[in-house]
């Protein structure tokens, strides 16, 4: 066992799948002889040479397309989409076909099939380095949307994706890539796709967050327990198909609920979980329904963008308010 | 059988890389010395740019950035030829060009340095901003060449893609339909022989990029990126089509980077050992530099005294860079949309009120 951070968890879930199950390969710009520009596949064309490490011309439609192809014919593609800002030329892949085809071949073709991408903000990166449009995915029925937010789930959600027999969309929290590690057995263990993890127990208000925004929302927790309030924590990880249950769950026993999300509020994530709640558990609502969001502005180039990402004081402030709602 | 259809692509160079010229037929600007000397200086005065903005980069003070180390003959080229009413259409790595068409080194680097004042061009009016999203320039680039069109103007756009770009399907989209409407619009491609890490070989099966050309039904030019007067030329003769309701042409420039990709990459991981040693041998402006001197247009006197000069040139563009303070938080909201939203209007409160009572916490 050995402390690995985020990244490093990425890359060890795909080597020892690939080890193991001779059809996975890797595709994507850079992910070979440059190990990505991130180093999510560092090592992997050395080991397991170009036919299963294929550097791929420049070209983000035909990827995912190409993907596509080999996945029906059971190959498992895991492709790497270079920054998540750059998926869109994907976009009509991915919503057209990759989310529809087991529907619509009623089951006779399916796509099982990974397509990463590191996103988020907060690393000062050029524009469409930084945004956070999970929600255009987890709109889309037929997808999954996977989003890791330490070094053990990044690990055992990979493996889980490249095993799952349908297309998962593998979003990775780019700004805490390396800030945290965790002993990690490489041990080929997954954890399972469609749940959520209660990460902190606590009785007085729920925290439901995924991704990057998970470490602000646990500093907060900690600073509310010095405040005497207990905050569970919820990591939502997998995004869609989303695990309601859990959260429903732990807001009846809080009575109060707050999310917490880098992406910009309307349409978001965070407003499907808060309907969800309202539809299902509003009676044992204490206070209404927090969220802690980015604007819904263009996700601003990096001199702004301290002003624009949700910050543990933010997250301080509105639990507080939940917390006196009277 | 027949052969319904043939074509070939030609290339041309002026000056070699000893700065000799290649043959005997040298077009105009090879003996215009002032202009010469002021691509000259152009080209110095884009690395001096760049090589600051990387120094800038390491000490914390600038963004990612893209130097085009190597590249300067293809801007300059290019950007130099283009009139003040033409349009560019740059990408991430086209200030030369930018520079040559009017956006000031200042706005370039408050781009980069994460600031999205450096796309409000003060002079370069009609200019698109950096397109960062691969190839998806090339068809705004068509847009703007259809509405002069449309409008009966003899006018002309530019715009620029890496050797890499052309594989995305923006790229053919765009070529194909300038070559369909016969639009007074030229691409050009810096071909610096590497995207990221991925080389040619990887890229595209084809001989050349210009050929692509072929299949759009445009001209295909294929010039040595690294003459200056190869490129000037062969953008003048393509802007002068253009404007005259020619149509679209499709230019290749070789070069190499030698740099980095931008200041988050590291070459080392992947360009074989000795192609830098090879491409500083080849490269722009000591080949300009040769072929002056070689005139006795040129001494190191007069390569000190213009060094000096950019340096300070540069410095001050970097000076008010650096003393422009941050945009306020509402930036963020203000430019959105002619009105903003009533319930947006609310978090652009919201996040002034954080911005000011910052310092309290
Ligand atoms: C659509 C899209 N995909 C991926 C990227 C990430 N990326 C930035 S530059 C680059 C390589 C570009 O190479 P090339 O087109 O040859 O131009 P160069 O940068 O060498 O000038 C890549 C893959 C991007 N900016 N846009």
């Amino acid at each position: 066992m050995s402390a690995i951070t985020l990244i490093e968890a990425v890359n060890k879930a795909m080597a020892y799948e690939m080890e193991n199950d001779q059809t996975v390969v890797a595709l994507g710009e850079d992910v070979g002889a440059n190990g990505g520009v991130f180093r999510a596949t560092d090592g992997l064309q050395k080991k397991f040479g170009p036919d299963r490490v294929i550097d791929t011309p420049l070209a983000e439609s035909m990827i995912a397309g190409v993907s596509i192809g080999m996945a029906a014919q059971g190959i498992k593609p895991v492709a790497e989409i270079q920054f998540m800002g750059f998926i869109f030329p994907a976009f009509d892949q991915i919503v057209c076909h990759m989310a529809r085809m087991r529907h619509r071949t009623r089951g006779r073709i399916t796509l099982p099939m990974v397509i990463r991408a590191p996103y988020g903000g907060g690393i000062h990166a050029p524009e469409h380095h930084s945004e956070s449009t999970e929600a255009l995915f987890a709109h889309i029925p037929g997808l999954k949307v996977v989003i890791p937010s330490n070094p053990s789930r990044a690990y055992g959600l990979m493996l889980a994706a490249i095993r799952d027999p349908d297309p998962v969309i593998f979003l990775e929290p780019k700004r805490v890539y390396r800030i945290v590690k965790h002993e990690v057995e490489d041990n080929g263990e997954e954890y399972p796709i469609g749940c959520c993890f209660v990460d902190r127990e606590g009785t007085d208000i729920t925290l439901i967050s995924w991704g990057a925004m998970l470490h602000e929302t646990h500093q907060a927790a900690e600073k509310l327990a010095a405040e005497g309030i207990s905050a569970e924590v919820i990591d939502v990880a997998t995004v869609s198909p989303l695990d309601i249950d859990t959260i429903l769950e732990s807001v009846e026993k809080t009575g109060r609920a707050m999310i917490v999300q880098e992406a910009p509020k309307a349409g978001s994530l965070g407003s499907e979980i808060a309907a969800e709640i309202a539809e299902k558990a509003v009676m044992s609502l204490l206070a209404p329904i927090g969220r802690v969001s980015g604007y819904d502005t263009v996700m601003p180039y990096y001199r702004l963008e301290k002003q624009y990402m949700p910050t543990v004081d933010r997250v301080l402030e509105e639990a507080r308010k939940i917390m006196e709602y009277k | 059988m027949t052969t319904v259809a043939k074509f070939d692509i030609k290339y041309t160079q002026y000056i070699d890389q000893d700065g000799k010229p290649t043959s005997k037929k040298l077009p105009k600007l090879a003996k215009d010395i002032d202009t010469l000397k002021t691509l000259y200086r152009s080209m110095l005065r884009i690395r001096t740019l760049d090589t600051k903005a990387y120094a800038l980069q390491r000490t914390g003070k600038m963004g990612t950035y893209p130097a085009a180390l190597g590249q300067e003959a293809i801007g300059v080229g290019f950007g130099s030829a283009l009139n003040k009413e033409d349009v560019l259409v740059p990408y991430y790595r086209g200030q030369a060009a930018m520079v040559e068409h009017g956006v000031t080194m200042e706005e370039v680097l408050l781009y980069w340095g994460g600031d999205e004042r450096g796309s409000d061009y003060q002079h370069a009016k009609e200019d698109f901003p950096i397109a960062v999203p691969i190839a998806t320039q090339c068809l705004h680039a068509a847009g703007v060449a259809k509405a002069m069109q449309l409008k009966g103007e003899k006018r002309c756009v530019a715009t620029e893609i890496g050797e890499g770009g052309t594989s995305e399907g923006d790229f053919y989209e765009a070529i194909n339909v300038a070559g369909i409407w016969k639009l007074p619009v030229v691409f050009f491609i810096n071909n610096n022989q590497w995207a990221i890490s991925v080389p040619s070989e990887i890229q595209t099966a084809c001989e050349t990029y210009a050929q692509k050309a072929i299949a759009a039904g445009i001209e295909a030019v294929q010039v040595d990126g690294n003459d200056i007067v190869a490129v000037r030329e062969a953008a003048e003769k393509a802007y002068e089509k253009a404007r005259k309701g020619g149509g679209a042409t499709l230019i290749e420039c070789i070069s190499l980077r030698l740099c980095d990709h931008t200041t988050a990459d590291d070459a080392s991981r992947y360009r074989p050992e000795g192609e830098l040693d090879e491409g500083w041998k080849a490269e722009p402006i000591l080949r300009l530099r040769k072929y002056l001197e070689s005139m006795g247009e040129w001494d190191d006197e007069q390569e000190e005294a213009l060094k000096a000069e950019l340096a300070k040139e540069v410095q001050e563009a970097v000076d008010n860079y650096l003393n422009t303070a941050p945009d306020k938080p509402e930036a963020m909201f203000d430019y959105l949309y002619s009105e903003l939203p009533a319930r947006t209007m609310e978090q652009r409160q919201y996040a002034i009120d954080k911005a000011n009572n910052k310092g309290a916490k």
